[in-house]
C-alpha cells in the first residue's frame, strides 16, 4: 500500500456535498415505506374528513331548505299598497330560489360552489407547512446522533449542510403537494375552465418560494435545540393558526377586521390563493401574480435570514 | 527530529460561561503514535476532540493539527484528518457502502479513488460481505467497524477516536483494538483517542494524558505512569509468628512495609527482581515463606493516585447522556 501523500488529495465542493448530503435525506425517506404510507395518509384524512364532513355548500341546498308547500303572509307585513288579506308563496319554488341564492353566496365568498374543492387546496398549503418542518427538524436528530458533528469535521462546504436540508423539506413539501392534489382530484376536485396542465408549474414555483423560505428559519430555529421536543412544539403551536388565520378554510373578506390583518400578512394565505388561482378558480391574473410576489419576498427574507444564522452556528 | 502532529496550548472550553468543560490543557502528540486522553466521562474528553476537529471553537488558547490552525485553517485541518465519533453517526437508513461513500462525498475525494478505496477499506474492516446491507441490520462490533472505514476514507494523517468501544463486550472491543492496530499500521497515521476504560487505554496507548474534570493530571506512557507511582507490590506471608517487618524494609529497593490481615504489603521498585531478594533475607534468618504475590500497578491505581478516587462515572449533561444511552441501546443489539 502506498504512503499518504504529502497533499491532501480532498478536494471538497459545495455541489458535491450538497449532492451526497441531499442524496442521503432522500434514500432515507424512500427508504422507510410505512412512513411515506403515512405521509400519504395524513393529508387524505384531513381532506377526506374534513372536506367532506364540512360540507358548506350542500347548506344551500334545495333538499336543506325544507319550507312548507304553501306559506301565508299577512298582507300589511310585506307588500306596500294596503289592502290584500295574505300572501300565499309557493314553498317549493322559494326553496329553490334559495338554493340559488345560496350557489351565489357560495361562489361570491368562496370563488366556487365547491366547498371541498375549496379546502383541498387549503390542504395544500397545510401540508406544505408541515412537511417543510417535520422535514427541517430532521436537523435536530443530526445533531443528537453526532452526525452533525461528524459532517462539521470534514472539509464539506457549511452551506452544503444548510442547503440540503432546505431543499429535502421543499422537495418532500413538493411531493406531499402533487400526493394530495392528485387525491383530491380523484375525490371530485373540480378544476376552473382555465386550468391549463402548464398552470402546474406554476403551482409548484408558489410552493417551492413558501417552502424554501419556512424550511430556511425554522432549521435555523431548530438547530439550535438539542431536544426534539422544542421544535415539535413549536409546529404544534403554529400550524393551527396559521392555517386558521388564512384563507385555507374561510375566505377573508368575512372575518373580522384583525383577523384580516394577521391573514393578510400570512404566508399561506398567497400561497393557497395562488395554487387556487392556477387550480380551482378562472385565473385571476393580477392577483395571482401579486400572490406570488408576496411569496417571493417572504422566501427571499426568510431564506436570507435563515440560511445567515444557521450558518453562524455552523460556522466556528 | 520528529514533529508535533498535534499541539495544544492552554486549550480551554467554557459552556454558556460558566461550565469550564475544558480547563487549560496543553499537549503535544508525536508523528506515528497513539495517544489517549484517559478520563471519566464528563472529565472533558469529547470537547477537546470537538475542538481539535474544529467542531468547536476553543474559548481560550490554541491548537494545532499537522501544523494548521484549528480555527484560522479550521478548512487545511480538516482536510487532513478523520473523525470516529463516539456516536453511531453512520445513517441506519443507508448501507455500509453508501455510508462510506457518503463520507468520499463530503470530503471530496476523487470518484474513482473513492469507490476503490471504499471497497479496500470495508475489506480491511470485514464488512466487505455486508457493505450492501442497510446500516440498521449491524450489531455494535460492526457500526464501529464501519464507522472506522469512515473515518479514514480520506486517507488522514490524523485520526481521532472518541469512545472507540464504547458499550461493546469485551470480547468485541479486544477485537476493535487489533483493528484500530492494523489501520494505523496500513495507513501510517497518528491517532488521538479517548477512553475511560483503563484496560484499553493500557493496550493500545503509546502515551496517556489522564484528564479529570478538564485538567490533565498526569501525563507519560502507561508504564511511566505506572512506574511514577513508586512500585509494584508484594504480598508475602510466612510460617512462623514474627515480625519481620524489619528484616523486609533492610532489602534493597523496599519503600514501605505494612502488616495488614496476617500479611506483610511490601512496596517495591521493580518487584520481579526484589522478590527473591526478600525470600533469601528472610530465609537466612531462619523464616519460611509460605506465600507470595506479586501485583503490578494498574492504570487504575495510577488514576486514584492522582484524582483520589476510582476511574467512575461523573455527571453528565442531559444531551451527552441521551446520545450515549442511544449508542449502548445500538450497540447491545446483535
Amino acid at each position: 500500500m502506498s504512503s499518504a501523500k504529502s497533499v491532501s488529495e480532498s478536494r471538497p465542493s459545495l455541489a458535491r456535498g450538497l449532492r451526497a448530503l441531499l442524496l442521503r435525506e432522500l434514500k432515507k425517506w424512500l427508504k422507510d415505506p410505512v412512513m411515506l404510507v403515512m405521509l400519504v395518509l395524513q393529508p387524505l384524512i384531513w381532506m377526506g374528513l374534513l372536506g367532506k364532513a364540512l360540507n358548506i355548500g350542500a347548506l344551500f341546498s334545495a333538499r336543506n331548505i325544507n319550507l312548507p308547500q304553501q306559506i301565508p303572509i299577512p298582507g300589511d307585513a310585506v307588500l306596500v299598497p294596503q289592502g290584500l288579506q295574505v300572501v300565499v308563496l309557493n314553498g317549493t319554488k322559494l326553496s329553490q330560489f334559495f338554493a340559488g341564492l345560496g350557489s351565489e353566496v357560495m361562489q361570491s365568498a368562496f370563488g366556487t360552489t365547491d366547498y371541498f374543492s375549496f379546502m383541498s387546496i387549503g390542504m395544500v398549503s397545510m401540508i406544505v407547512v408541515t412537511t417543510t418542518m417535520f422535514s427541517g427538524m430532521s436537523i435536530v436528530w443530526d445533531r443528537r446522533l453526532g452526525f452533525l458533528d461528524k459532517v462539521l469535521s470534514t472539509p464539506v462546504p457549511r452551506a452544503a449542510i444548510i442547503f440540503a436540508k432546505i431543499l429535502n423539506a421543499t422537495l418532500r413539501a413538493m411531493f406531499q403537494a402533487t400526493v394530495i392534489l392528485a387525491l383530491a382530484y380523484l375525490l371530485g376536485l373540480r378544476l376552473s375552465a382555465t386550468f391549463t396542465p402548464m398552470n402546474i408549474l406554476g403551482v409548484y414555483a408558489a410552493i417551492f418560494l413558501l417552502s424554501v423560505g419556512l424550511s430556511s428559519i425554522f432549521i435555523a430555529f431548530s438547530i439550535r435545540s438539542t431536544r426534539m421536543e422544542r421544535p415539535m412544539q413549536f409546529v404544534a403551536l403554529i400550524t393551527m393558526p396559521l392555517m386558521f388565520a388564512s384563507n385555507t378554510f374561510f375566505p377573508i373578506d368575512l372575518m373580522p377586521s384583525w383577523l384580516q390583518a394577521v391573514a393578510r400578512a400570512n404566508p399561506l394565505t398567497y400561497l393557497t390563493d395562488a395554487v387556487r388561482q392556477l387550480t380551482i378558480l378562472p385565473t385571476d391574473h393580477v392577483a395571482l401574480a401579486w400572490d406570488l410576489t408576496y411569496l417571493s419576498a417572504f422566501s427571499a427574507v426568510f431564506a436570507v435570514i435563515g440560511v445567515l444564522l444557521s450558518w453562524r452556528y455552523l460556522s466556528l | 527530529m520528529r514533529e508535533d502532529v498535534i499541539r495544544a496550548e492552554n486549550l480551554t472550553k467554557v459552556f454558556n460561561r460558566s461550565v469550564v468543560a475544558v480547563d487549560h490543557v496543553s499537549f503535544s502528540v508525536r508523528e506515528g503514535e497513539i495517544f489517549g486522553f484517559l478520563g471519566p466521562n464528563g472529565a472533558g474528553k469529547t470537547t477537546t476532540i470537538n475542538m481539535l476537529t474544529t467542531v468547536l471553537r476553543p474559548t481560550e488558547g490554541n491548537a494545532w493539527v499537522m501544523g494548521f490552525d484549528v480555527v484560522k485553517q479550521a478548512k487545511e485541518v480538516r482536510k487532513v484528518i478523520g473523525v470516529v465519533p463516539q456516536e453511531y453517526s453512520a445513517d441506519e437508513d443507508l448501507t455500509g457502502y453508501e455510508n462510506v461513500m457518503l463520507c468520499a462525498d463530503l470530503y471530496g475525494v476523487p470518484r474513482d479513488v473513492a469507490k476503490k478505496r471504499a471497497l479496500e477499506l470495508l475489506e480491511l474492516v470485514d464488512l466487505i460481505d455486508f457493505k450492501d446491507k442497510r446500516v440498521e441490520t449491524y450489531s455494535g462490533g460492526m457500526r464501529r467497524r464501519l464507522e472506522l472505514a469512515c473515518g479514514l476514507i480520506n486517507r488522514p494523517k490524523v485520526l481521532f477516536l472518541d469512545e472507540p468501544t464504547l458499550g461493546l463486550d469485551v470480547h468485541t472491543r479486544a477485537a476493535i483494538w487489533s483493528y484500530i492496530e492494523r489501520l494505523k499500521e496500513e495507513y501510517d497515521m497518528t491517532i488521538f483517542m479517548t477512553t475511560h476504560y483503563l484496560e484499553e487505554a493500557d493496550a493500545l496507548c503509546d502515551r496517556i494524558a489522564i484528564i479529570d474534570r478538564g485538567k490533565i493530571v498526569a501525563m507519560g506512557s502507561p508504564s511511566e505512569l505506572k512506574n511514577s507511582l513508586g512500585g509494584d507490590i508484594i504480598t508475602i506471608t510466612i510460617k512462623e509468628r514474627a515480625d519481620v517487618t524489619e528484616v523486609i524494609r533492610g532489602c534493597e529497593n523496599v519503600k514501605e512495609v505494612r502488616y495488614e490481615n496476617g500479611a506483610y504489603r511490601v512496596k517495591v521498585k521493580d518487584g520481579e527482581a526484589t522478590a527473591p531478594l526478600i525470600i533469601e533475607a528472610l530465609r537466612k534468618r531462619g523464616y519460611t515463606v509460605v506465600k507470595l504475590s506479586l501485583t503490578k500497578p494498574t492504570l487504575n491505581e495510577v488514576f486514584l493516585e492522582y484524582t483520589g478516587r476510582a476511574l467512575r462515572d461523573a455527571e453528565e449533561s442531559k444531551e451527552s447522556f441521551i446520545a450515549r444511552r442511544i449508542t449502548l441501546m445500538r450497540a447491545r443489539r446483535r
